[in-house]
């Protein structure tokens, strides 16, 4: 808990990403990016965490993120994702999607790319267009998806001004977040509790295949998607509920686990550590799931006793090997002492509304108007 | 009614000529509206206004400073956590406790002032600068006076130890010198300097002997001349006896040690000891406590609660709590001589020495312009269970009201409103009151924003709210022609009367287009289909449709009968569903039975004989077409089931 450093800012954070390493770097990530809510005036800022062993000349620990640069963002942030190394793109409540191009030579921020009502209400008796929020963005240089409370779903590319692809009222209910399942295919939760696959190579504008929550009708507010095998999906709900997925079979999610007294706002699995998951929620918690610990009973006991077999049988063995890995998130029975849960933020108070992890750290945003930061996730 | 204790301030609304314009006003939760108002026949039949514009008048200014959010902001947090902190805890552990809380508290206004000191450095805007620096002043003032208060009612430390406590609260507040002390030490030969007795005169004025007999060593190096008296003098000051904090020794022990120490001091001034230097012999005049030695150095001491500290310090050390207000009072007045009236600040602080708690709070929130800081100072000596007696002729008790008057001001801005709900929440008596009318005038500006406020309204079980802000929201998707968006909204409010407007409205657009639109949502109802009967009958028609479409024609007409038998279709939708039922009576196996084809034909009576006395001459032709068609449609098919039910059961 020692390097979990705060900073208030001001402003209430709806959305956190740290800036993707470049494929070569091993440092851990230097940047991240804010974006606010509910302010008289929201911006999209840029922030930079000093390196761990930094130590500015007068012996004080230079732990606290710096504000670089930040650009006025004309909504709320409703979701954030960066392009690339150098474009955010963020999604708003007037139902715009903009890219931010952040110049590193002089930290400014500008606007590079625009697209005015990507989503909007379109009123029958007068055909004039009203904004709707744009809830949840994907990126997939060049392509960015949206989707939004008007239950449109958009595929634009960052080079055009128009949209690639539309579909309209895909969901009679708001649309709340979107990941991208595989190449083509795109996965949204919707606010009554349902799961859809959306295939863009089909012209047809339905979804390919639908899971539900039964009966419930408990709104999703948040998706992702198992790094590497990307049949695991995991969501988070209204009611604080972890769901885990496999989108192979049955429309019924694998387990429910029992979490966050509130709405879980975001669900992430680690990028490079995907038996880490992260939750945060609306009762100001954010939690670290860790499962490592069976995993790696499991995988190492698979070495050892499989080993001498493993050249004759490689061919036999290698799904084995998957089978067991998965198992971790998918295993019927998540028992409590397989799963090792720590909150992460003492004493909370308010939502913690964003998390985001990359390599060995974390940041996080609130609504109580502060940035974590923990720099030695796996210390 | 009291009398009002000042003047209220005059605020000017801009653009209104005073005398000619007549005002309007309105009262709002945490602000007031004012126009210029245009009363009728005043101008002359003119109908414009005479001032376009409508002004805000705010009553807690200080809450819209954007510089002061970090300030709200973390102390919300220290707030929340008193609040839950075990009041269980025994004696000990809890003053502990509290004033831990107390130095969290002030922590953040210092954070807070060094932020605010840094943007005023940094900013070119003289206007900017000006508004900063006020603003660290008023900061500095404030955690003052707070470090006062919780020295004398948080820690209430004892005889003697009351006394160091009360010398930290100096050295840390008088700042000033500080500047002075740095230059004099990091200057190349410091006792050469022509501040350096000053600086020796401030260490001592502030009980710092180490640091006074450090810098008298470096002019007994410099100045041969003057060694044997700086020997003596380092002396004195080695022996001045001090109550440690951690010390055991007792009171009467010290001030015997103390009694010793005071006659060799005597004796050394009236020996002429010092006679040659002029410094040094007013620095022991001092030692002794002489009043008028320690007043010579007023401009060093800057403040009266300074003099009343350090002559505190060399007259009587274990100065008890309760003797504190007669030397305070008349620090005071030899400090200012009678020259200056006291300021307000002056006034805060000599409450506080007299321990008159309601007098500190009063005079704060007259003085200071936010509830911040009396609220939360107010919270915490009630904690201290130092308020119980008290009560006001109005509202419940100053504690609760303070916190109202503070959450009311959070629930006027655009962002903080958050804040204010945990305020609210710890008033027992309005709290709830106040957050009620509070919450649903939060502007719901999207559904995310939307759901944070409801979720605030359930853990509270306030039903009311939650409702209206479902309907709101629904309201909003129906106007948006979301239909299941707010379909979605009335089912978590559980509002039948909408759920049912919302199921007409899919039923028409179903007459209409003959399909149904959002299917992912209707065929998803489950038991919250049970909300409303339209609902229900919406879910079962839906279901009817599936049926059909899957080929199953019993099951379906079973259904389709029953929907209107059991009277769970609207009478309107029954002409609709006999037309449905055509396609099943012309299939060519007997779907219907005897006994259903005159549940059916009986249906259609009881229609057509509704009708047949208001409504005949307006049924246009093709309802009749219809009509007949169906009589039709049921003989046949009543032939038709007669005969193979007969076969039947002959076979």
């Amino acid at each position: 808990m020692e390097d979990l450093c705060a900073k208030f800012v001001s402003q209430k954070l709806s959305k956190v990403r740290w800036r993707p390493a470049p494929a070569t770097a091993l440092q851990p990530p230097e940047l991240f990016a804010t974006g606010s809510w509910d302010n008289e005036e929201n911006k999209v800022s840029i922030w930079s965490v000093g390196a761990v062993e930094s130590v500015s000349p007068n012996g004080e620990y230079q732990g606290e993120p710096q504000l670089l640069c930040d650009i006025r963002h004309y909504g709320d942030v409703m979701d954030m994702q960066f392009l690339d190394q150098e474009r955010i793109v963020a999604a708003s409540s007037t139902g715009s999607v903009t890219i931010f191009r952040h110049h590193q030579s002089n930290q400014t921020l500008s606007v590079s790319q625009k697209w005015e009502r990507a989503h909007c209400h379109v009123d029958s008796d007068t055909s004039a267009c009203g904004g709707a929020s744009c809830t949840g963005v994907i990126c997939k240089n060049p392509e960015i998806v949206t989707v939004g409370e008007d239950g449109r779903i958009n595929l634009f590319r960052a080079d055009r001004k128009q949209a690639v692809r539309t579909i309209d009222n895909a969901d009679s209910s708001t649309l709340h977040a979107a990941t991208l399942l595989r190449t083509t295919e795109i996965l949204t939760v919707n606010s009554i509790g349902q799961l859809k696959i959306w295939d863009f190579r089909q012209q047809r504008n339905e979804p390919s295949q639908i899971f539900s929550l039964t009966g419930d009708r408990v709104p999703l507010h948040c998706v992702d998607r198992h790094p590497n095998q990307q049949h695991i999906v995991a969501t988070g709900g209204q009611d604080g509920m972890l769901s885990i997925w496999d989108v192979r079979q049955g429309s019924m999610p694998v387990s429910l686990l029992n979490a966050h007294d509130a709405e879980m706002w975001e669900v992430h699995f680690h990028p490079s550590n995907p038996d880490h998951l992260f939750t945060c929620s609306e009762d100001g918690s954010l939690w670290h799931w860790d499962t490592s610990v069976e995993v790696s009973e499991k995988t190492s006991f698979l070495h050892q006793g499989g080993r001498s077999t493993f050249l004759s049988h490689s061919a036999v063995n290698q799904p084995n090997v998957n089978q067991s890995v998965v198992s971790a998130w998918l295993s019927n029975d998540p028992t409590k002492d397989r799963m090792e849960i720590t909150n992460v933020i003492p004493n909370p108070t308010l939502s913690v509304n964003s998390v985001d992890v990359l390599g060995p750290c974390l940041v996080c945003g609130t609504d109580a108007e502060a940035i974590y930061v923990k720099r030695q996730l796996f210390a | 009614m009291e009398e009002v204790d000042v003047e209220p301030a005059l605020t000017l609304v801009p653009g209104v000529a005073p005398g000619r314009g007549r005002l309007h006003f309105q009262w709002g939760p945490g602000e007031m509206l004012v126009c210029e108002a245009a009363f009728p026949g005043a101008g002359h039949g003119e109908k414009g206004p005479g001032c376009p514009y409508i002004h805000v008048l705010r009553k807690d200014q200080d809450i819209h400073l954007h510089t002061l959010r970090k300030l709200f902001n973390e102390s919300h947090g220290i707030f929340v956590g008193l609040q839950r902190s075990d009041e269980e805890l025994s004696g000990k552990s809890r003053k502990a406790q509290l004033v831990g809380v107390s130095k969290n508290y002030r922590s953040v206004i210092r954070a807070c002032m060094e932020d605010m000191h840094q943007m005023a450095i940094s900013t070119r805007d003289p206007a900017l600068h000006n508004q900063y620096s006020t603003q660290v002043s008023i900061l500095s003032a404030m955690e003052l006076i707070w470090n006062l208060c919780e020295i004398l009612f948080v820690e209430v430390a004892p005889a003697g130890h009351l006394l160091l406590h009360l010398l930290d609260w100096v050295r840390l507040h008088v700042c000033d010198v500080d500047n002075m002390v740095r230059e004099v030490l990091s200057s190349e030969n410091p006792s050469k300097h022509e501040l350096f007795w000053n600086v020796v005169d401030i260490f001592v004025l502030q009980g710092r002997m180490e640091d006074a007999r450090h810098l008298l060593s470096k002019e007994a190096t410099a100045n041969p001349t003057s060694k044997g008296m700086c020997k003596i003098l380092d002396d004195l000051m080695k022996k001045m006896p001090i109550l440690g904090l951690g010390n055991t020794q007792t009171l009467t022990e010290m001030e015997l040690k103390w009694q010793h120490w005071h006659e060799e001091c005597q004796r050394y001034l009236q020996d002429g000891t010092f006679a040659s230097n002029p410094h040094m012999e007013s620095i022991c005049k001092i030692l002794l406590g002489d009043e008028n030695a320690i007043l010579e150095k007023k401009e060093l001491m800057t403040t009266w609660y300074h003099f009343l500290v350090t002559h505190l310090l060399y007259s009587h050390p274990a100065v008890k709590p309760v003797e504190l207000r007669f030397y305070a009072q008349s620090s005071l007045d030899q400090f200012l001589g009678g020259e200056n009236s006291p300021e307000p600040l002056d006034t805060i602080l000599m409450a506080a020495f007299e321990f008159e708690i309601h007098q500190v709070i009063k005079e704060c929130s007259i003085a200071l312009s936010n509830w911040w800081f009396v609220a939360h100072l107010t919270d915490l000596l009630d904690h201290c269970k130092l308020l119980q007696s008290h009560n006001l002729y109005f509202g419940s008790n100053m504690r609760e009201f303070l916190l109202l008057e503070y959450a009311s001001g959070l629930f006027s801005h655009h962002s903080l409103w958050q804040l204010g709900v945990d305020y609210f929440d710890h008033c027992s008596e309005y709290g709830r009151v106040y957050l009620e009318l509070h919450i649903e005038r939060i502007p719901l500006t999207t559904e995310q924003k939307a759901l944070k406020v409801l979720r605030i309204c359930e853990q509270r079980q306030m039903h009311e709210q939650v409702r209206s802000i479902c309907k709101i929201m629904a309201m909003k998707a129906l106007r948006n022609n979301r239909l299941g968006s707010a379909l979605s909204w009335s089912i978590r409010a559980k509002d039948a009367a909408f759920a049912t407007l919302i199921s007409d409205r899919f039923l028409k657009d179903y007459c209409e287009r003959g399909s149904f639109s959002d299917l992912d949502l209707i065929d998803n109802l489950g038991p919250s289909m049970l909300l409303s009967d339209r609902l229900t009958f919406l879910g079962k028609y839906r279901e009817f449709h599936r049926l059909y479409g899957e080929k199953r024609f019993s099951e379906a007409a079973r259904l389709l009968l029953m929907l209107m038998t059991a009277h769970i279709a609207p009478c309107s939708f029954w002409m609709t569903l006999l037309t449905d039922a055509l396609p099943l009576l012309e299939q060519k196996e007997v779907i219907f039975s005897a006994e259903q084809t005159y549940e059916l034909m009986r249906c259609l009576e009881d229609l057509t004989a509704g009708k047949l006395d208001n409504q005949k001459l307006q049924d246009d032709d093709i309802e009749t077409t219809k009509v007949e068609m169906l009589r039709l449609a049921f003989a046949r098919n009543l032939a038709r089931a007669i005969v193979k039910e007969g076969t039947l059961e002959g076979s």
